[in-house]
């Protein structure tokens, strides 16, 4: 187990920038997920941390020793590939034991570790199967033993989860989740899946454009976004965005409803947002701040996500329970004032009440 | 209904039955089928004459009659009673397995760099090794044959290996091959602690078996067959090699055609068991080569 730490790194391809000065301090067991879309320069922090990439400038340290120039071997980190990276002419068991081919250990030592990890992934039946004969789960859970198998300081995981079906991602997800819970090893995950981030994560870091946009629990990144992106990347589905102005009494929204809130330091124009599960239904004659007409329905079993157009602009709302307003009805909807987040348009930054 | 009646009706449905099975015939069909056919005589046509030449007296082999009139083993009898075809096959065999070890390694070795490294002037070094299959052999032989005589290899059997330890051709395959090895393999492998030639070895080159046995069965039925480098290298009989050895069966009067064709006949075995042993992976080296270049 062991700390990471990223100080001032700088990644350059030629003369293309593709990571601006990344900060970010790792605790030892933590398990850390970094999101965001692609191309965001999420996978190649990793990989330079993994030592596959030459940073250009800055510092990476793992357990408090500055690792710039050592080769991914020296590092004591393993890592967990998209595509599994488990070797297709070799055995479970010699997938999971290639890990300890170099070390230093007694052939009986490396059979009983194998043995263990096999134990620990529930996988000591499937140990002299080709990986040919296995299922994309168990592709990925040797994958994860070939990690483990060498106890490293830190486990990399680069977007593991996404080639396997919606209903595999899900348990693999738990698996990994309860792995950390028993092994306690520092681990950062890489994904481009919110939901894997939100889950997962003791702590997430938003990537955009090779800028970290919000370090902070998942709690946190979605109950207070840091700017316009964290809060449209973070919860699905993606939060309701509405353009206002700032006037004497408040903000007046595009549709001409006025929030009679003014967030500290706000400029002329403020962009509000309103997440679709804290949008409700209007009782009558109770005063609403959107109207509109329902445009699509979606009906999702525990609960129904209706689409309303509002002027020229659409918005979800998450809405339970059985009695739903009909395609073309004319819906008021109103959400609790703490639960709107302010941000201003120009910066994008989000803005305190 | 009469009998004569259900007769007549049976023989009209049948007549109908042929017509239509005709009217089906995809004439497309009938001409791929016809030139296939055409091709495939083609290929077989020498090597049914040269079994049958092999059988044949020397008096007989003018007539080209596919069987011969008086069959005999004779030849046979006397190539391999001649000690000099054991000599010539050993040479061969002996050739053919050195340059076709050699080049699968340092061919692969080198297209794995060229794929898997990056390094400036990567794509000069691919272009110029893929210029020299532009190359005719006939334009090389005489530089090779300035350079063995340098090196004081003229008259040995590494004299003839030589040129065919490492090919162009093979240097190109491979490094196409290993475009298709995905590089999160070779990484773990370096997360793993492995160093670059453990890499190459243990982890890209298993992955790419099926270039390899292809490459191998290339290299090696090339370097059987291979006749004007070896012809021109040597001039002690003890180093010909099979192709080379054949021709002393023509001698100035005349051509024993019947003992060359035994010759050759003799020397297709190693190929066929080759052919049969790896036939899978050479059609699959085909299709892919094809695919890839």
């Amino acid at each position: 187990m062991a700390t990471v730490a990223f100080k001032n790194l700088v990644k350059a391809y030629d003369k293309t920038e593709v990571l601006h000065g990344i900060n970010l301090e790792v605790a030892d067991g933590e398990f850390v997920v970094f999101v965001g879309p692609s191309g965001c320069g999420k996978s190649t922090t990793l990989r330079l941390l993994a030592g596959l990439e030459e940073i250009t400038s800055g510092d990476i340290l793992i357990g408090g020793r500055v690792v710039n120039n050592l080769e991914p071997k020296e590092r004591d980190i393993a890592m967990v590939f998209q595509n599994y990276a488990i070797y297709p002419h070799m055995s479970v068991r010699k997938n999971i034991g290639f890990g300890l081919r170099t070390a230093k250990m007694s052939k009986e030592d490396k059979e009983k570790r194998i043995e263990e990890v096999g134990a620990m992934l529930s996988m000591t039946e499937l140990l002299d199967r080709r990986p040919a004969q296995l299922s994309g789960g168990q592709r990925q859970r040797v994958a994860i033993g070939r990690a483990m198998v060498r106890d490293p300081a830190v486990f990399l995981f680069d977007e593991p989860l996404s080639n396997l079906d919606a209903q595999l991602r899900t348990q693999m997800r738990l698996e990994i989740k309860k792995l950390h819970q028993r092994v306690g090893t520092t681990i950062i995950f890489v994904t481009h899946d919110q939901v894997e981030a939100m889950t997962l994560a003791d702590r997430i870091v938003i990537m955009r454009d090779g800028h970290i946009q919000q370090v902070g629990t998942p709690t946190e990144v979605y109950r207070h976004p840091a700017n316009l992106f964290v809060a449209q990347f973070i919860g699905a589905p993606s939060m309701n965005l509405i353009p206002g102005k700032l006037v004497a009494k408040g903000i007046e929204l595009d549709g001409g409803a006025l929030v009679p809130v003014t967030p500290i330091g706000a400029s002329a124009n403020i962009t509000i947002g309103i997440r679709p599960n804290d949008l409700t239904l209007a009782e009558e004659g109770e005063p609403a701040l959107l109207e509109g007409q329902v445009s699509v329905i979606e009906p999702l079993g525990s609960e129904t996500l209706i689409y309303v157009d509002i002027g020229q602009r659409e918005v979800v709302a998450t809405v339970q329970g059985r009695i739903l307003p009909k395609l073309g009805e004319t819906v008021r909807l109103n959400a609790p004032q703490d639960e709107i987040h302010f941000f201003d348009s120009d910066t994008e930054i989000a803005l305190k009440v | 209904m009469s009998n004569s009646e259900i007769k007549a009706s049976s023989q009209t449905l049948e007549t109908a039955k042929t017509t239509s099975s005709f009217s089906n015939v995809d004439p497309g069909k009938v001409i791929r089928w016809t030139l296939l056919f055409l091709g495939g005589v083609v290929m077989v046509m020498p090597i049914v004459f040269m079994i049958s030449t092999s059988l044949k007296w020397p008096h007989e082999i003018y007539e080209l009659s596919i069987i011969p009139k008086e069959p005999t083993l004779e030849n046979y009898i006397y190539v391999l009673e001649d000690g000099r075809f054991y000599q010539w096959f050993w040479n061969s065999l002996l050739i053919a397995t050195a340059t076709t070890i050699s080049a699968v390694i340092f061919d692969s070795m080198v297209g794995y760099a060229l794929c898997k490294f990056k390094f400036s002037g990567r794509m000069f070094v691919f272009v110029a090794i893929l210029s020299t299959l532009m190359i005719p052999t006939e334009m090389l032989v005489i530089p090779w044959y300035i350079m063995a005589r340098d090196f004081g290899w003229l008259n040995s059997h590494w004299g003839i290996m030589f040129p065919g330890m490492m090919t162009a051709f093979g240097t190109f395959l491979m490094k196409q091959f290993f475009e298709t090895v995905p590089d999160d393999f070779l990484e773990a492998a370096r997360i793993d602690g492995l160093n670059e030639f453990q890499i190459w070895w243990s982890v890209a080159m298993p992955l790419v078996t099926p270039a390899l046995s292809a490459l191998a069965i290339f290299i090696f039925l090339g370097n059987w067959t291979a006749f004007i480098w070896p012809l021109i290298v040597t001039n002690s009989p003890h180093l010909y090699t099979l192709p080379v050895g054949l021709t002393t069966f023509s001698v100035e009067q005349s051509v024993q055609w019947e003992l060359i064709m035994t010759g050759a006949a003799l020397a297709t075995i190693p190929t066929l068991i080759v052919f049969l042993l790896f036939q899978r992976y050479i059609i699959r080296g085909v299709v892919m080569a094809g695919l890839k270049g």
